[in-house]
């Protein structure tokens, strides 16, 4: 039992329990926070599994990142309590039971196959260097893909936001050119006085 | 059993630890002493005298703050939510204080008795039945060598926006709400630019370890810093604009003075932190003198080149000394910055973030790497 086998059982255990509160609390808040903590333990894991420069990505990307706009959103609409407590999606619960059994089958099936859970990496296999040449060499092709598709998504997004019908435009400029007439109008007056 | 306490796992804990309370204890007196030379320089500044009169020179003004701050009433308002409202001012401060483990404030050093004090440890551990071979006769002057101690850094700080968006939050008040809000808008912002501009530094040295980037600018009698181009003159184009965007969202990002907004007194009373008082107040004061630090110990070691300077090679306890006058230099900057700048407006803020610092942080990337692949 090495201090890594500790940190990495510990934080796993966290990961389970904070992945729990992310569904069971009522207070949309206290979700998000249970899960920045599943995306931070994850972190640690990653470096207990060297591989740092992942671990350090995990929490700049989805705890520092996505996460914070997250926390953002359900504060800026001010997202109370779920108030209702009646299950609206009263027939999903007899689709739950087998799925869950099946996703703990399948779990079980890797774990068989998977001899040793913690595998044994080196400094240099999760490094940068290592990382940097998979993904601008073998990997060139998937990894422009999904750069393209990302930018495809932050387009479409730009577009749904921002997509103004033709009368709004003009009644914004009418507005425009009201207030400009305004500013002028009385700056004539100062000029005037 | 026997085998843990023998492991190298169990004295590089140890050893740990003991750094972590010695940088730990200079930290804080560090932060202590800036608020109390931002309250005087300030003073300077304004043409008056400032705090004077506990200790000679004024020198016992922060201990006498922290009495002040512990012995306080804790006041907790009614309607906010407690738990997170409690959470708030830790989550601040445990992620701006995880960062300390890599700051590279020096070289390998000689440590005086290291050899006496190795020996000593070892009888003593061999008389309880270990066989410890701890070697003291140098030490180094970082906690950890980690190679993303950069990444590192960026990732703690950005987790840092949480406590000031929940403590704003669960105040569950108007001012704390919208400073919050606009701190977390404008950290975000500002992130953005900050880590896209160490790039072209990234670029010149190769390396995303502190402790290498600091090694790596000895050349040139010590002065071959990054921001001179580092390996190649020809990269100081690349090198000056990269040290000018970082040290302009290092203030926003850190909510200084002129990009305060999130604390604009006019406006918002005193921003996210307008509910606390008392020792939570203390911790979210303490953390963003910590975080000035952070950046302050980056900008040193990333543009300035760290512990480097004269001299160093034979005497390496200079390099601390270099390392802190530079740290010092840029943390009295921040001072100076607030005595003499007015505050932007909040959409001034954000379009010089989104519209100037960004294309420009993206442009210089282009830029650096042509360079890098032109002349390195």
């Amino acid at each position: 039992m090495e201090i890594v086998h500790i940190l990495f059982l510990a934080f796993a255990a966290l990961a389970v329990v904070a992945a729990f509160n992310v569904i069971l609390q009522r207070n949309p808040i206290y979700s998000a926070i249970g899960l920045i903590v599943v995306l931070c333990s994850l972190a640690v894991l990653f470096l207990t599994l060297y591989a740092p420069f992942i671990a350090a990505m995990q929490v700049i990307v989805y705890a520092g990142a996505i996460m914070v706009l997250f926390v953002f959103v359900i504060m800026l609409l001010n997202i109370r309590e779920e108030e209702s407590k009646t299950d609206r999606q009263k027939y999903l619960k007899f689709l739950a039971a087998p799925l869950f059994l099946a996703l703990l089958g399948m779990i079980a099936a890797v774990v068989k196959t998977v001899g040793n859970p913690a595998p044994r990496g080196t400094d240099q296999l999760g490094s940068v260097q290592t990382l940097a040449e998979g993904m601008f060499t073998k990997y060139v092709l998937p990894f422009e893909a999904t750069s393209v598709l990302i930018l495809m998504a932050i387009v479409g997004s730009m577009l749904l936001a921002r997509r103004e019908k033709a009368e709004d435009v003009e009644r914004i400029e009418q507005a425009l050119a009201a207030s400009q007439e305004g500013a002028e109008a009385t700056e004539k007056e100062e000029v005037a006085a | 059993m026997q085998s843990l306490f023998n492991s190298l796992d169990l004295q590089f804990v140890l050893g740990s630890l003991i750094k972590i309370a010695i940088f730990w204890i200079f930290i804080m007196l560090v932060v202590a002493y800036m608020v109390y030379a931002e309250r005087r320089v300030l003073a300077v500044i304004q043409n008056r005298l400032g705090p004077n009169r506990v200790g000679w020179q004024g020198l016992l003004q922060p201990f006498a703050d922290l009495i002040k701050f512990i012995f306080k009433e804790d006041l907790v308002p009614l309607a906010v939510n407690k738990a997170l409202y409690m959470m708030a001012p830790v989550i601040v401060l445990v992620p701006a204080m995880m960062v300390l483990i890599v700051y590279p404030f020096g070289p390998e050093v000689p440590l005086p008795f290291g050899g006496v004090l190795s020996q000593l440890i070892n009888d003593l551990t061999a008389r309880v039945g270990l066989n410890w071979n701890v070697d003291l006769r140098t030490i180094n002057l970082y906690i950890t060598n980690f190679n993303v101690g950069l990444l590192y850094v960026f990732a703690m700080t950005s987790l840092g926006v949480y406590g000031i968006v929940i403590g704003g939050w669960a105040s569950n008040s108007k001012y704390s709400l919208l400073g919050g809000l606009r701190s977390s808008a404008q950290m975000i912002s500002y992130e953005l630019a900050m880590s896209l501009s160490v790039v072209a530094v990234l670029i010149q040295i190769g390396t995303l370890d502190l402790n290498e980037i600091a090694r790596g600018q000895g050349d040139w009698f010590g002065l071959r810093w990054n921001i001179f181009g580092g390996p190649t003159l020809a990269m100081l184009p690349s090198a000056l604009i990269a040290f000018v965007i970082y040290l302009i969202s290092a203030i926003a990002e850190t909510n200084r003075v002129p990009f305060d907004l999130p604390e604009a007194e006019t406006e918002l009373v005193a921003g996210f932190h307008t509910e606390y008082s008392s020792l939570k107040f203390a911790l979210f004061f303490m953390a963003e003198y910590v975080n000035m630090t952070t950046v302050s110990v980056l900008a040193t070691t990333l543009f300035l080149g760290g512990w480097q300077g004269p001299f160093v090679e034979q005497f390496p306890w200079l390099g601390i000394v270099y390392f802190l006058a530079k740290v010092f230099f840029f943390l009295f900057l921040y001072i100076w910055l607030r005595g003499t700048l007015p505050r932007f407006r909040y959409d001034q803020l954000m379009n010089f973030g989104w519209k100037i610092l960004l294309p420009v942080a993206l442009f210089n990337i282009v830029l650096a790497s042509v360079l890098g692949v032109l002349f390195l």
